[in-house]
């Protein structure tokens, strides 16, 4: 919400008094969403200060205490709230670990997704002409794929063209890259057609008659104006980026086990279901439902708002 | 999303107009799958080396020549290229690193047990999803509707594989009602083999299907309605309430009608987003389909059945496109006045 560019009457004030607020704090669903989704960000931020345990320090993990349950079970102990998993890390604070990695991953893939796909739907709807034809070509192309077996193909790729060696520590480059360029042609679509609306106005016409270079034009005049939908986008998007990550983990093509995200603690705790231990799956299972399902009610509540139509 | 035509051709279009579009089309498409063969064989040839995935550690480097002059990889690329596609063309795609077998063969033997997966997770979907979509859009206030939009967005938000564990976890491990993993027993006709006669195909057949038919419902929900709301919108549909049409025939003859000429389209598209799926469920299920080879081809590097999976599916994907087009084509007189 960072796109008011100018903040005379202080920003909290007409924060405030703007619709955004009245329509946020009118609706229960929005609130509690955020809540929850500030709550997992911050453990996830600051899960060194917050996790009872370093699920990483080889020093303090214990194997005597793998596959402890819950502490409110029989044979739970009270310092794994949650219970260990089958190396004796305790499931909470692999929970708190795997978030950070899930919501880097997430933000970072969003962010790539939208600088490409702003870029090219600028380019193109200001443009226009073959080059607008030839990008909105692909991007039909893409879109008629679904993003999970671009973001797929692309991972398989860095796969076989990287060393086997270090595909472990490129894992979560190789991710954001993966669904940042599976997720871009959203936005360049939007955003195109904004600017198609934009292009046609006054003040872009003012900006050309004074000589502006295009550039500056696309980037200070246009862009300001059709960061709204954007902004929508995003947000569906993160919800989207977390379970396509959380996806391809848990098929086993994602971040490794080492630094486990969400979807690889759930690819862990999946070969322990049959034999009973389901808090090592269900836990971090749970984390990730209720981080999308808050980003995403987060989403609608945002697409709503911003567009009064649809109520 | 695709913004879907809103009225129903009344004439049939002109031959030469139609054989036009179709070629136009045709050949776009042809472009398509050039593309898409020529990112295939990049794969293909350049990611890792094909003549290492084929020789032991003790070959010479004299044998090693050899094998790629016979291997043809001396040729010029365009020349390799033509090779590549004319092979493909008559599904040859050569032999996977992995498993040491020819990728057509290990496909024609997954290919049923996908096949049979998707369709009947799709005639799911379907049987629910479009129900549910009317109704909510007709009694948008009521306690269903509400209720259905709920269960739709935690279909949205419940990842596929999490809905397959916990399936898993309820009906297989504690219940011990269904079978977790495989496709029980199979019958074969011919060279294909389906589980659908078998009591064990069919009861592992049950949790995979609703695992991969919850998250296509919830589309289909969600786009029935929102399609349904914009019809109810329109002037005509006001007009037929002013002209003191019965909402029984508005909203379940014309409104429908009009809604699902945009919804059969892209429920068409959604066939390939089910085999993208497919490769979740099969991996959680280990359901022995083309879904669970492509996805231990990308952990092993495997690029032979990399390149023949996504040609594969690419081709399914552009003919599904063009059938959609064509409809478009015959159903929405705007687009031929463009073309």
């Amino acid at each position: 919400m960072s796109d008011m560019t100018e903040q005379q009457p202080s920003f909290l004030t007409r924060l405030r008094d703007s619709d955004l607020w009245w329509s946020f704090i009118h609706s229960p669903g929005a609130i509690i969403a955020s809540v929850l989704t500030v709550m997992i960000v911050a453990g996830a931020l600051f899960a060194g200060l917050v996790a009872p345990h370093d699920p990483f320090d080889l020093a303090t993990v214990d194997l005597f205490d793998a596959l402890l349950p819950p502490a409110w079970e029989a044979e739970g102990n009270s310092s794994y709230l949650l219970g260990t998993d089958d190396q004796g890390r305790d499931v909470f604070s692999t929970i708190l670990y795997g978030s950070r990695i899930s919501l880097i991953v997430g933000f970072a893939s969003v962010a790539l997704a939208a600088v490409i796909g702003i870029t090219v739907g600028l380019i193109a709807g200001y443009s226009g002409g073959i080059l607008d034809s030839f990008l909105m070509r692909v991007a039909d192309i893409q879109l008629s794929f679904p993003a999970i077996l671009i973001a797929l193909l692309i991972d398989g790729v860095a796969r076989g063209i990287l060393p086997r060696e270090a595909h472990d520590e490129v894992a979560v480059y190789v991710l954001v890259v993966a669904i940042g360029l599976s997720f871009w042609v959203q936005y360049a679509r939007t955003v195109r057609s904004s600017v198609m609306v934009e292009r046609n106005k006054e003040y872009v016409q003012a900006g050309q008659v004074i000589g502006l270079p295009n550039w500056i034009i696309l980037i200070r005049h246009i862009l300001p104006n059709v960061l709204g939908p954007v902004l929508v986008i995003a947000t569906i998007q993160l919800a989207l980026a977390i379970i396509t990550e959380a996806t391809l983990s848990f098929l086993g093509v994602g971040v490794p086990p080492t630094s486990p995200s969400l979807g690889t603690l759930i690819r862990i705790g999946n070969d322990y279901l049959f034999s009973g231990e389901w808090w090592i799956t269900i836990f971090p299972g749970v984390a990730l439902v209720v981080l999308v399902l808050s980003v995403n009610i987060l989403g609608d509540w945002l697409r709503d708002a911003l567009n009064p139509k649809l109520r | 999303m695709i913004g879907g035509p809103r009225r129903v051709a009344q004439e049939v279009p002109r031959g030469a107009e139609m054989f036009k579009f179709v070629s136009m089309r045709l050949f776009q498409s042809i472009i398509v799958m050039l593309v898409v063969g020529l990112i295939a064989f990049g794969l293909f040839r350049f990611v890792g080396d094909p003549v290492n995935n084929m020789v032991g550690q003790d070959t010479t480097l004299e044998e090693r020549e050899a094998l790629t002059e016979s291997l043809g990889l001396n040729d010029p690329f365009i020349v390799q290229y033509g090779r590549f596609v004319g092979k493909a063309v008559q599904g040859d795609f050569g032999m996977s690193y992995r498993l040491r077998q020819p990728v057509s063969d290990l496909i024609a033997e997954r290919f049923p047990a996908t096949l049979e997966l998707s369709l009947v997770s799709a005639f799911m979907a379907l049987l629910l999803g479009v129900p549910m979509g009317i109704y909510t859009a007709l009694k948008p206030k009521s306690l269903f509707s509400r209720g259905f939009m709920t269960l739709s967005l935690m279909g949205v938000s419940l990842p596929t594989f999490l809905i397959g564990i916990l399936l898993i976890l309820f009906f297989g491990v504690t219940l011990r009602w269904l079978p977790t993993f495989g496709r029980g027993e199979v019958i074969q006709l011919g060279w294909w083999s389906s589980g659908f006669f078998t009591a064990s195909g069919l009861k592992s057949l049950i949790m995979p299907a609703i695992t991969l038919a919850i998250f296509q419902m919830t589309l289909i929900v969600r786009l029935v309605r929102a399609e349904m709301l914009e019809v109810l919108r329109t002037d005509y549909i006001k007009f037929a309430h002013a002209r003191g049409l019965s909402p029984r025939l508005i909203n379940f003859s014309i409104a429908l009608r009009n809604t699902l000429v945009p919804v059969i389209t892209i429920i068409g598209l959604q066939v390939g987003s089910i085999i993208a799926f497919a490769i979740i469920t099969e991996s959680v299920f280990q359901w022995p389909g083309m879904g669970l080879l492509f996805i231990q081809a990308v952990s092993e590097v495997d690029i032979p059945v990399m390149a023949a999976y996504l040609l594969l599916i690419a081709f399914v994907f552009v003919v599904i496109n063009l059938i959609v087009d064509i409809l478009y084509f015959v159903v929405d007189p705007r687009l031929r006045v463009q073309s």
